[in-house]
C-alpha cells in the first residue's frame, strides 16, 4: 500500500465521522493552546522583570537597612525594624571605597506639591546628583544639584507633572512648595514612563538632606551603588558590607544586594514558574492522548466487520496497523495545528490586552506543544492499531 | 487446485470439542463450479474459512496450486488471499463509509497499483457488472442486488483463482438472487474457481459438482 493512499484512506475515515474528529482535535487543540498560551504569558512576565533591571544596569548593588531573614530570596519584603539606620554618614563612608565609581543615597516618601494656584500629591524622592548616571535618568532641561550647594532647596519634576504645574514649559526658576517648604524648580526630567514601581514622570527629586527633613527621619530607604568593574562586584559587595559592619559596631544589620544577582534569582524562579505551567498544560495533552485512545478503541470495536474484511482480502497485519495509526496521526496533527493557531491568537490577545508584557510564546513551547501532542496521539493511536490488527478475521467477520 | 488432506477444524466450548471439520479430503480442480450444502452447523463456513486461509486447520494438509499453505506465516497467507482467492459473503461487508468506486478499490490500493491505472481498472468492472451509474453511491443508497455486485467486484478486480462464496444469495429475493448466481456462474466461464457454500437446493443443484456435509465430514460428493 503507498504511503498516499494510506493517508488518504485514514483521511477519508476521520472526515466520515465528524463529530468525533472534531471532538478529539478539539481536545487536542486546547491542551497544545494552552501550552502556548501559558508559557507566554510566563516567559512575558520573565522578559518585563529582566527589562526592567537592565534598564538600571547590572553594575548596580543596592543597600538596604535591616537584616534579609534568608540569603538569597528577594529582601524588599524584609524592610523596616532595623535595630541601626543606615545613615548618610554610612553612605559617604562606602562611597571612599574604591571600587565604588559613584553612589546615590534614597530617601521616598509622598508630599503636597502645590504651585501656581495647583495643588496635588507626588512621589518625592531625595537623593543626590549621582542618581541621574546610576539609574540612566536624563534631564531635559536645567540641572539638579551640580553646583557647589548640595543643600540648597532644589526640585526637579517629573515630565507630567511640569505639563501639569506649568503648561506654557515656562518651568525652569519657579518656585513650588512641598508641603510647607519653598523650592526652586532647577530641571525637568526627561519623559521616561514606568520603571522599577515607579513612575518617573509623576516623581519629584529634591536634596537628601531636605527629604529627610521634611519626611522626619534619618534612615535612608536605599542606597545605590555603582562600582566600576563587573568583575568585582562580589568583592565590592563584602567590602561594603564590611564597612557598615564595622559602623555598626560589629552589628551586620544591613543587607547588600548585588543587582545581578537579584535578577538571576527572578529569572530563576520565573522560568521555573513558567516550566511548571507547561507542565500543567502538558498533563491536559496527555489527557487528550487517553481521549484520543479512547476514542479510537472504540472505533476499532465499531469497525470489527470492517477490519475482518480487510483481513480477508488480504490486507496484512502491518499495514491494518498504518491504517490505524495513520487515523491518530491525523487527528493529532489536526489538533495541534488548531491548538498553535489558537495558542499564537491567545498569546496576541494577551499582548494585546497587557502592552507591558512580552507575551510571546518562546520557540521551545511551540515545538514542545506540537510535539507533544503529535506523539500523544501517535502513542495513543498505537494500542487500538495492534488491537485491530490481532482481531481473528472470522470472528471479525462473524460479527454485523 | 485446491488440495484437502486429512483437514481437522475443533473448536472448545467449555470442555466440550466439537469437531466443525473432521478429516476432511477434498480435491477441487481449477475452473470447477462446486457448491457445499449442509445442515446448519455442519462446518460449510469452517470449510470455506480454511480454504480462503482465513482459519487453520488444527491437522491435516492443505495445497494450493501444488504448494502446502497450512504452514505459512500470517503475513504469507494474507498475500496468497491477496493474490488467488476472492470472497463473496452473506452480508456484503461493504465499507460504509466508502462509495461502490471506492470499495472496489481497496484491493488495488493494496497491491500499489498507482492511482491512474486503478481509475481505468475500476472503470472497466463497474461496465463489466453494470454498475457504472452507481459507482458514486454509497451502500445505503444501493439495493442489495447492486450491493451484492459490488462485493462480487470488489472480490475479482484483481482475477483470483478461486471465489468463494459463503451464501451469496441469503439476504437476497429469488429473481435477484438468481441473477447473481448467473453473474458468479459467468465468472466461473472465464476459468475462476466457484465454490459456492448455500442453503438453496435450486441454486445447489446449478452446480457441476454437489458437495453435502454432515457434522463436519462430507456425506455426498456427486458430479
Ligand atoms: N469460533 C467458534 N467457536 C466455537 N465454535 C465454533 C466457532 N465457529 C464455528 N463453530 C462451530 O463449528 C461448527 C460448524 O460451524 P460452521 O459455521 O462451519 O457451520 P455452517 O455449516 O456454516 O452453519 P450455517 O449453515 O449455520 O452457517 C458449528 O457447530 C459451530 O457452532
Ligand atoms: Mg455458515
Amino acid at each position: 500500500m503507498r504511503l498516499q493512499d494510506l493517508l488518504r484512506f485514514s483521511l477519508k475515515t476521520i472526515t466520515s465521522y465528524p463529530a468525533r474528529s472534531f471532538l478529539i482535535i478539539l481536545a487536542m487543540a486546547l491542551g497544545v493552546a494552552a501550552v502556548i498560551i501559558l508559557t507566554a504569558l510566563g516567559d512575558g512576565a520573565r522578559q518585563y522583570v529582566v527589562n526592567e533591571f537592565s534598564s538600571i544596569g547590572t553594575n548596580l548593588i543596592i543597600v538596604l537597612p535591616g537584616r534579609s531573614e534568608t540569603a538569597g530570596s528577594f529582601p524588599g519584603a524584609v524592610m523596616g525594624q532595623t535595630s541601626r539606620d543606615l545613615t548618610l554618614d554610612d553612605a559617604h563612608w562606602v562611597g571612599r571605597l574604591p571600587q565604588v565609581r559613584r553612589y546615590a543615597p534614597l530617601n521616598v516618601g509622598v508630599a503636597e506639591l502645590s504651585a501656581a494656584g495647583k495643588l496635588r500629591e507626588v512621589t518625592l524622592m531625595g537623593t543626590t546628583a549621582d542618581i541621574f548616571p546610576i539609574r540612566h535618568m536624563k534631564l531635559s532641561q536645567g540641572k539638579f544639584l551640580s553646583s557647589a550647594d548640595e543643600s540648597s532647596a532644589q526640585i526637579v519634576l517629573g515630565a507630567k507633572i511640569a505639563q501639569e504645574f506649568f503648561p506654557d514649559g515656562n518651568v525652569l526658576g519657579q518656585r513650588v512648595r512641598l508641603s510647607d517648604r519653598r523650592f526652586l524648580v532647577t530641571g525637568v526630567m526627561a519623559e521616561q514612563g514606568e520603571s522599577m514601581g515607579y513612575n518617573s514622570d509623576e516623581l519629584v527629586i529634591i536634596p537628601i538632606q531636605h527629604a529627610q527633613t521634611l519626611l522626619n527621619t534619618n534612615s535612608l530607604f536605599r542606597l545605590l551603588i555603582e562600582i566600576r568593574h563587573h568583575g568585582e562586584i562580589d568583592n565590592a559587595r563584602e567590602a561594603i558590607r564590611q564597612t557598615l559592619i564595622r559602623r555598626h559596631d560589629g552589628e551586620d544589620d544591613v543587607t547588600v544586594i548585588a543587582h545581578d544577582a537579584v535578577l538571576a534569582t527572578f529569572e530563576r524562579i520565573l522560568r521555573a514558574l513558567t516550566l511548571g505551567v507547561a507542565g500543567i498544560a502538558v498533563i491536559s495533552l496527555a489527557v487528550a492522548g487517553i481521549l484520543v485512545m479512547n476514542v479510537m478503541l472504540v472505533s476499532v470495536s465499531q469497525r470489527t466487520a470492517e477490519i475482518g474484511l480487510l483481513k480477508a482480502i488480504g490486507t496484512p497485519a502491518a499495514v491494518i496497523r498504518y491504517i490505524f495509526l495513520a487515523e491518530a496521526v491525523w487527528l493529532s496533527l489536526a489538533g495541534a495545528l488548531a491548538g498553535f493557531i489558537l495558542g499564537q491568537a491567545g498569546s496576541w490577545a494577551l499582548r494585546l490586552a497587557y502592552p507591558l508584557l512580552p507575551a510571546w510564546p518562546p520557540l521551545w513551547a511551540n515545538f514542545a506543544g506540537v510535539g507533544v501532542a503529535v506523539l500523544a496521539g501517535v502513542l495513543a493511536g498505537l494500542l487500538p492499531a495492534i488491537r485491530a490488527a490481532k482481531l481473528d478475521p472470522v470472528d471479525a467477520l462473524g460479527k454485523r | 487446485m485446491i488440495q484437502l488432506q486429512g483437514i481437522t477444524r475443533i473448536f472448545h466450548m467449555g470442555d466440550q470439542a466439537i469437531h466443525a471439520l473432521d478429516h476432511i479430503d477434498l480435491t477441487i480442480d481449477s475452473g470447477e463450479y462446486v457448491s457445499i450444502m449442509g445442515p446448519s452447523g455442519s462446518g460449510k463456513s469452517t470449510l470455506l474459512n480454511v480454504i480462503g486461509l482465513l482459519d487453520r486447520p488444527d491437522s491435516g494438509h492443505y495445497l494450493l496450486d501444488g504448494r502446502d499453505v497450512t504452514a505459512l506465516s500470517e503475513t504469507e497467507q494474507a498475500q496468497v488471499r491477496r493474490e488467488k482467492i476472492g470472497f463473496v459473503f452473506q452480508s456484503f461487508h461493504l465499507i460504509p463509509r466508502l462509495t461502490a468506486a471506492e470499495n472496489i478499490e481497496i484491493p488495488l490500493i493494496l497491491t500499489g497499483m498507482p492511482s491512474i491505472e486503478r481509475k481505468e481498472r475500476i472503470a472497466e468492472t463497474l461496465q463489466a457488472f453494470n454498475l457504472s451509474d452507481r459507482a458514486h453511491h454509497r451502500p445505503a443508497e444501493l439495493s442489495g442486488g447492486q450491493r451484492q455486485r459490488v462485493a462480487i467486484a470488489r472480490a475479482t478486480i484483481l482475477r483470483p483463482t478461486a471465489l468463494l462464496a459463503d451464501e451469496p444469495t441469503g439476504n437476497l429475493d429469488h429473481r435477484i438472487g438468481s441473477e447473481v448466481a448467473t453473474l458468479l456462474e459467468a465468472l466461473n466461464q472465464t476459468g475462476t474457481t466457484l465454490i459456492v457454500v448455500t442453503h438453496d437446493r435450486e441454486l445447489a443443484l446449478r452446480a457441476r459438482r454437489r458437495v453435502a456435509m454432515h457434522d463436519g465430514r462430507i456425506e455426498t460428493d456427486e458430479q
